[in-house]
């Protein structure tokens, strides 16, 4: 897929095209701002969109009088070298008026038409409240609609946000009322902040939902003032918990996409991916997993808004350089591959080897097995008084420990071993003593 | 140094030139030590930890420094070497724990900067009292001659579990060579000092000054009035050239001069040569040579009879003196120090050397000259036998001039230890004397308590 061009240097981007149709909504590009702080008024959507974002949706709308905040809003957890893992917020809707976010939505839409531009919202749990918002919210030319059922603080406290989420009638309700009233993709953003992801799922596609986001921020304490006794961030003397983002939560996030993808129930709806998305390798993992859009927040707060050159950039040209013209062409791609663990071949056999001649001989390999796995990393003293560390193959059940603590990328490497046996699961497994197939080799 | 009298003092201001003698390595400023620390691997069986003599847990106080525990770090530190502050700042790491560092694997080539997080830890440290704690009273009395590296951590030790020590001390001061000896940029400021007084403040320790064995000081009556003597004598002599009388009066010991330098609360008394020459190819040759560069003189060049390759100065010395702008004459050895008609200094002759095909230093006919002030020499320390002069010293077993010891650091007299530089183990270093006075206190507590257990 390679391509020349006039100047003659390769580039792999040049066949690669990133727009999305992503349920009836239009984006030149995948890459979608998050409703939030980013997206709070045109002065920054604009920004985002002048510097290549391909959607945005809109910070939440509510009924007037807006949200008033408090003061000291955000608090982290930091990495060893204050990297930040994870952002914690405790900002409720938006707080400036309805008719002056409206009039801004109406405004930049107009002068975007090629972008997304998508409006938050959330009112009351009454179907008058979504039966007059909605026709204001249409008249704006935006493309479509987020519920915003996930918010975790402050907001539940008042009935909306995940108290709306975390019930699955009240989701399919509420979908129902919004399609009745609004003619647009409607999609629901699910909160995290339950138990099976799938209920909240199956319930808005239920109430005729054209697509699912997630996921929204997890209730979340990151750290506490120990001197004052009280969690950050500190408003006054007291602390609330939070919402939880950014980089931390992405493993959280890809399971939740992962199984709405699996579940038969909702095949095929439409997810938008969100969740610690910080580079375009990401995106690309939430592509394959069977989002057709993402959106991103954190790594904009922290960054700005040109990170999205480098997302564009580096996913057109992994895409390019692995033959995928579109989107679509590797979305969902890996979902095939994410089963239950009872279908995994009980006869796969893999067990780490030891490169010898990257290892510098830090010797966490060995200890981290040693102490808290199965004693198979051997510590040798040589004649020259330099160590050596040798996989017992015979003890090593190949749990990738030692990998993963290892300092040296490529070092440690998980080599599958041929045992000569054909793939076998857990329900064929005679060691199950429920499994579902007896004795498959007897019967030969 | 009268032959160097003569000389004229630096036309630089006090200050100016006190500020050509700060750190040569600054401190880390906290931020910095955070980056640091988080490099450091935490390895199993730490190469770190075993190329250090004191054996420091070095994997553990980085990581006490980098969740925020600086005392916590400190006294990890302490616990291995209570002279940890100017091991930090002296040590020749990168022949011991950052040569041994992991980090230094080819697609690094960095290893972490042990030294200045082990002096961040130290400088950092805000214990409300002494951090180690004295054993109940044993009511025995333990010598201990020298209040260098070695004399200091044996009697702290010694201290520690619970014994009483009177150090003899010839100089005015504690600290041996830390007070005395070490470059100017390598230890600023007062720090010997501060750092003995730390280690003082254990209590039991009274230092006696301006007593020297074999001066006035007899081992016999230090092994009457003491349950056990430890002796750290150092290296007080310079080895001399062997050249004629008049080159052996005009050449200056280096570490005499360097003596005056530490001592000096004004730089600008010192005499300054214009040029000078530094005879050796160790250390404290690239010590000098650098200090006189700091110090003014244009031109200052170091001499040696060998190669580069042969310099006992660690490739990290010698990075310094070139960067100082020290010139370096390689396979030239002295023949005679040229003076003026005043017979003061004025430089040189030396004969050029080469290689034979069998290894062996050979001389040419070709000699060279070079002009210069002030010659200094820093050919290695040696043992002053002075100090072993009185009946029962003299009977001490010795190994090539200094004194014999066995693996628990006992000589040849009953009850009498010895180490550091007095003793043939090792390189001479810092670090190296500190163990071996943590190593006797250990082994003359371990036999007294033991007798008078039996008993």
């Amino acid at each position: 897929m390679m391509a020349t061009n006039v100047s003659g240097i390769i580039d792999s981007t040049n066949d690669v095209d990133l727009s999305i149709d992503f349920a009836g909504i239009k984006a030149p590009n995948p890459f979608w701002l998050a409703s939030a702080p980013p997206t709070d008024k045109a002065y920054n959507v604009e920004r985002a969109f002048a510097a290549g974002w391909g959607g945005v949706v809109w910070k939440t709308l509510g009924e007037d009088p807006p949200a008033v905040n408090v003061s000291s809003r955000y608090s982290a957890l930091y990495g060893r070298n204050r990297q930040v893992m994870g952002l914690n917020n405790i900002e409720l809707i938006t707080d400036r008026s309805l008719e002056l976010n409206l009039r801004e939505i109406e405004r930049v839409k107009r002068n975007w038409p090629d972008r997304a531009l998508i409006i938050s919202l959330m009112v009351p749990c009454v179907e008058e409240a979504w039966r007059t918002i909605l026709p204001l919210i249409e008249a704006t030319g935006a493309d479509g609609i987020e519920l915003n059922l996930g918010c975790p603080h402050g907001m539940p406290e008042r009935g909306m946000g995940a108290a709306v989420g975390q019930n699955p009638d009240l989701v399919e309700q509420v979908a129902r009322w919004c399609k009745q009233y609004y003619s647009k993709p409607v999609i629901v953003k699910l909160t995290p902040n339950i138990t099976d992801i799938r209920a909240p799922a199956r319930a808005a596609l239920r109430g005729g939902a054209d697509a699912v986001s997630l996921i929204n921020t997890i209730n979340s304490i990151t750290s506490l003032d120990l001197d004052r006794m009280v969690a950050h961030p500190i408003v006054g003397g007291r602390s609330t918990h939070g919402g939880y983002c950014g980089e931390a939560v992405k493993p959280i996030a890809l399971n939740m996409v992962a199984e709405i993808g699996r579940d038969p129930a909702t095949q095929g709806l439409p997810i938008s991916g969100i969740g610690g998305i910080s580079s375009w390798r990401d995106a690309a993992e939430f592509i394959a997993l069977g989002a057709g859009s993402v959106q991103v927040c954190t790594a904009a707060m922290l960054h700005g808004f040109r990170i999205v050159e480098e997302m564009k950039d580096g996913l057109a040209r992994w895409m390019g350089e692995h033959g995928y013209a579109r989107i679509g062409d590797f979305s969902g791609r890996a979902l095939a591959n994410t089963t239950d663990w009872k279908y995994l071949d009980m006869n796969y056999v893999s067990i780490a080897h030891i490169d010898q001649d990257k290892c510098i001989q830090c010797g966490r390999c060995h200890i981290a097995c040693e102490d808290t796995s199965h004693q198979a990393i051997a510590h040798y003293r040589l004649d020259d008084g330099t160590r050596r560390y040798e996989v017992k193959a015979a003890d090593c059940v190949g749990c990738n420990l030692c990998q993963i603590t290892c300092p040296v990328e490529g070092c440690i490497d998980m080599v599958a071993v041929e045992t000569g046996r054909p793939y076998m699961n857990w329900t064929q497994d005679p060691r199950n003593p429920h499994r579902e197939v007896q004795e498959p080799a007897a019967a030969m | 140094m009268n032959k160097l009298n003569h000389l004229p003092r630096s036309a630089a201001s006090a200050a100016e030139l006190a500020s050509r003698f700060t750190d040569l390595h600054p401190a880390l400023t906290p931020r910095q030590a955070e980056i640091e620390s988080e490099r450091c691997l935490y390895c199993y069986d730490a190469p770190c930890v075993e190329a250090c003599p004191t054996g420091i847990d070095v994997p553990k106080f980085i990581r006490q420094i980098a969740y925020d525990n600086l005392n916590g770090a400190a006294k990890t530190i302490l616990d291995a070497n209570i002279l940890g502050g100017s091991c930090a700042r002296v040590c020749p790491t990168e022949i011991l724990c950052e040569r041994a560092c992991v980090r230094n694997y080819d697609q690094e080539a960095e290893p972490v900067k042990i030294a200045l997080l082990q002096r961040h830890a130290i400088d950092g440290m805000t214990f409300r009292r002494h951090p180690f704690e004295r054993a109940p009273m044993t009511g025995k009395r333990i010598a201990v001659v020298g209040a260098g590296p070695a004399g200091l951590s044996c009697a702290h030790r010694l201290a520690m579990h619970g014994h009483d020590v009177v150090i003899f001390e010839a100089q005015a001061k504690p600290g041996g060579l830390n007070e005395y000896g070490i470059a100017r940029y390598k230890l600023t400021d007062n720090y010997a000092q501060e750092e003995v007084a730390f280690l003082l403040s254990i209590g039991g320790i009274e230092i006696r000054y301006g007593q020297a064995l074999g001066r006035g000081l007899e081992l016999a009556t230090l092994r009457r009035e003491f349950d056990r003597v430890f002796l750290a004598l150092g290296l007080q002599a310079s080895r001399a050239l062997a050249l004629d009388e008049s080159s052996h009066a005009s050449a200056t010991a280096a570490t005499d001069y360097i003596r005056v330098l530490r001592q000096s609360a004004d730089l600008t008394d010192l005499p300054v040569p214009a040029s000078a020459i530094v005879i050796g190819a160790g250390n404290t040759a690239i010590d000098i040579a650098v200090q006189a560069k700091r110090l003014g003189s244009e031109e200052v060049t170091l001499v040696y009879r060998r190669g580069i390759e042969h310099m006992t100065a660690t490739p990290h010395e010698q990075a310094i003196a070139r960067d100082a702008g020290v010139r370096l004459v390689t396979y030239a050895q002295p023949e005679r120090i040229l003076l003026d008609n005043q017979g003061h200094v004025a430089g040189m002759r030396f004969t050029r050397t080469r290689l034979a095909a069998d290894g062996r230093l050979e001389a040419s006919d070709e000699t060279l000259d070079i002009a210069a002030q002030a010659v200094f020499t820093a050919i290695g320390q040696a043992f002053d036998v002075e100090a072993l002069s009185d009946m029962q010293a003299q009977t001490l077993a010795r190994d090539s001039g200094r004194i014999r010891v066995n693996d628990a650091f006992r000589t040849s007299l009953p009850g009498v230890y010895a180490g550091g530089d007095c003793v043939n183990l090792g390189q001479d270093l810092t670090v190296e004397a500190v163990q071996h006075g943590k190593l006797a206190a250990e082994a003359i507590h371990f036999e007294l308590m033991g007798k008078a257990e039996a008993a």
